[in-house]
């Protein structure tokens, strides 16, 4: 890794030209093929096995999860009655909402942060800017700790609102380091002629900047979104029952298996497994349908460059 | 999105573009010969100039200021009697008493006993994975099956640690599939969610479900970066499959292979939070408690603010010596190591 910059490219270079065989590799042997192939299929499945027995479960009935002993891969009658119960509203459809607004507002603002930060301290003989950047990357090394995190939270009076889901972790120092150093690797030439014709710091970063970044922002927001939509924890220590979101609402439902809602409202009172079940496929829709647009920038290897220099 | 795939790859060793003090030099156009007297400016002439950086830095300056070295400061409490009503001012100063009941607390010492347990199986079972997987992947000679494998190995570690456990427990729960699977062929019941015994066990194989594919986008980039002359030139030498993985693959992944591991040691005491305290109940504290754990159940739950923040403060400063002294090592490997990237050049 002397020379990362060059290693990467040419590493990229390969990955495109790799679909035939180099010349001097010999053909392996069909024994060899095969299990290499049947290693690749049992990976896969171990990965996605779990994934698709919770996604058929929630669609079967309780009659049918309790003759197969809970294992139902193929319902033989598929029902969306689990979806239907949730989506009549209650419980599981407010917590939905909730955390569709906290991971949209939350990944907004983390972005906004993260760029404008990234983008200032991209400017080398910044007053204090290499202060600005060890404040930013020392929190790598270093957890303040939970007790002191949450009386911080609490002084700030911000117990009970939705704000304490989002600004303890508004920014992390690793995303921050990922966009700077893309900014740093942009081609600096056309911003210096920007300058040049007039352009200020806030127009280069909005009209010039931005639009060759459309990449690395998405995998950043990715993480700020992902980690605002599973966060648990936070809404655990921080909100009372009529504020949670989804994950908390599958904390309690499914895995604590609690009874769901007011016993005043028409819910039932202990959930079934499929209901169990569907909470959990419906809090994994977003990552599965985001998932694919973004995977790509991963397999690509946006982020190597970042982890590590 | 797709017309820019030139520039989405950031190269590493982030500091290779236009020096900016020489650039800065240019604008306005004044003559190039100014070039170098950037850092001369005055103080108040360079505020002036970067005054929209300066503005662009503040708010999140003021978020790590706020939400990571105040608290940093709050740690005091580990040395109070810390009552919520009294608050930090007027909570009684108590030394070191926190810290001396911390080591005779039975519980203290469990808590650090199974971290290390699970830290040390994981260290064991897990870091291997990535590497094997990454190794697997590297020689598939089809690049679209290459990265539909990758896809689908890389999908768990963008699912949250509370569906994971769920999604376990309905495999792996008394409910699930597994213990049927294993009554059917006539052997024992074996609920691995509430097993203490197991229960390190269960947290590795979760970590390595959710994480195992992920960890080896490093590890492919380091196998990228092989020269692949070597290759070449080993198998016109004569040399087979099984010595060019020993004499050239290994060897050239060998130094991020050493640099993970040291930094892995440098976390020990470091457990995934989350996927602890949603299964911490299933076996009870007594193989479920970890460090983390315990100050969070001792602390926020029970009230005993001072003697906890003291675990927490303990374990966060050899956190980070062992993190530090970590980097260190990777350094007398000749390794860059994680923290230096961006600080300086």
């Amino acid at each position: 890794m002397a020379n990362p910059s060059s290693t990467l490219a040419s590493g990229l270079g390969r990955l495109k030209a790799k679909d035939t065989r180099p010349i001097w590799m010999e053909k392996p042997k069909p024994a060899v093929q095969v299990s290499k192939a049947i290693a690749l299929v049992i990976i896969c499945f171990l990965a996605l096995y779990p994934l698709l027995a919770v996604l058929a479960t929630s669609l079967s009935s309780q009659s049918e999860i309790a003759n197969n002993n809970g294992l139902v891969l193929f319902p033989k009658e598929p029902t969306f009655a689990a979806y239907q119960t949730i989506f009549a509203g209650g419980v599981v459809t407010d917590a939905l909402i909730r955390s569709l607004l906290i991971t949209t507002v939350g990944t907004a603002l983390s972005v906004v942060v993260t760029v404008a930060m990234a983008y200032g301290l991209t400017r080398r003989d910044l007053v204090g800017g290499r202060f600005f950047l060890m404040t930013a990357l020392f929190t790598m090394l270093f957890s303040p700790g939970i007790i002191p995190s949450f009386l911080m939270v609490k002084e700030l009076g911000l117990l009970d609102s939705y704000a304490a889901l989002v600004l303890p972790t508004l920014m992390s120092a690793f995303n921050l380091v990922v966009v700077r150093s893309f900014f740093m690797n942009l081609p600096q030439e056309l911003f210096e002629a920007a300058k040049i014709d007039g352009a200020g710091d806030f127009r280069i970063l909005v009209q010039m900047v931005l639009p060759l970044s459309r990449g690395v922002l998405a995998v950043v927001g990715l993480f700020y979104a992902v980690g605002y939509w599973n966060a648990f924890f936070n809404a655990m220590l921080y909100l009372n029952d009529d504020k949670w979101p989804l994950s908390m609402i599958l904390r309690q439902y499914v895995l604590l298996g609690q009874p769901m809602g007011d016993s005043a409202v028409a819910e039932i009172a202990v959930p079934s497994q499929a209901i169990q079940m569907a909470v959990v496929v419906i809090s994994l829709i977003p990552i599965v349908i985001v998932f694919p647009f973004l995977q790509r920038y991963f397999t690509k290897g946006v982020l190597t460059g970042a982890i590590k220099g | 999105m797709s017309s820019n795939s030139q520039t989405l790859t950031p190269q590493a060793g982030t500091d290779v573009g236009i020096p900016a003090p020489v650039a800065e030099g240019r604008r306005r156009g004044r003559p190039p010969a100014d070039a170098g007297q950037g850092r001369k400016k005055s103080l108040m002439a360079r505020i002036r100039r970067d005054k929209v950086m300066l503005l662009l830095i503040a708010p999140g300056f003021l978020y790590f200021v706020v939400f990571h070295y105040v608290p940093l400061a709050g740690n005091i409490i580990a040395f109070l009697d810390y009552k919520p009503y009294l608050g930090f001012v007027d909570s009684v100063w108590v030394g070191l008493e926190n810290f001396a009941a911390m080591f005779q607390d039975g519980a203290f010492w469990e808590a650090l006993r199974n971290t290390l347990v699970i830290t040390g199986l994981q260290l064991a079972l897990f870091f291997p994975v990535p590497i094997c997987l990454a190794l697997l992947l590297n020689s598939i000679v089809s690049n679209r099956i290459r990265k539909f494998v990758q896809s689908v190995v890389y999908l768990p570690h963008f699912i949250g640690w509370v569906i994971i456990v769920a999604v376990f427990s309905e495999v792996l729960g008394a409910t699930g599939a597994v213990p049927h699977l294993l009554e059917s062929l006539g052997l024992p019941r074996f609920d691995a969610m509430t097993t203490p015994g197991f229960f390190p066990f269960l947290v590795t194989i979760q970590s390595i479900w959710k994480d195992a594919g992920w960890g080896t986008i490093i590890f492919l980039a380091a196998l990228m970066n092989v020269d692949q002359e070597l290759y070449e030139a080993a198998a016109v030498d004569g040399a087979n499959a099984r010595h060019r993985l020993w004499h050239i693959t290994l060897p050239g992944i060998m130094p991020v292979i050493i640099l993970l591991l040291i930094l892995n040691l440098g976390s020990i005491l470091s457990v995934g939070f989350e996927q602890i305290v949603l299964q911490r109940d299933n076996v009870g504290p007594g193989a479920g408690e970890v460090l983390d754990t315990y100050v969070y159940f001792h602390g926020i739950q029970d009230g005993q603010w001072g003697p906890a923040a003291a675990v927490g403060l303990v374990k966060g400063i050899v956190g980070l010596v062992l993190v530090l002294s970590a980097n260190k090592l990777a350094h007398l490997f000749g390794q860059e190591g994680v923290y230096s990237n961006g600080k300086s050049k």
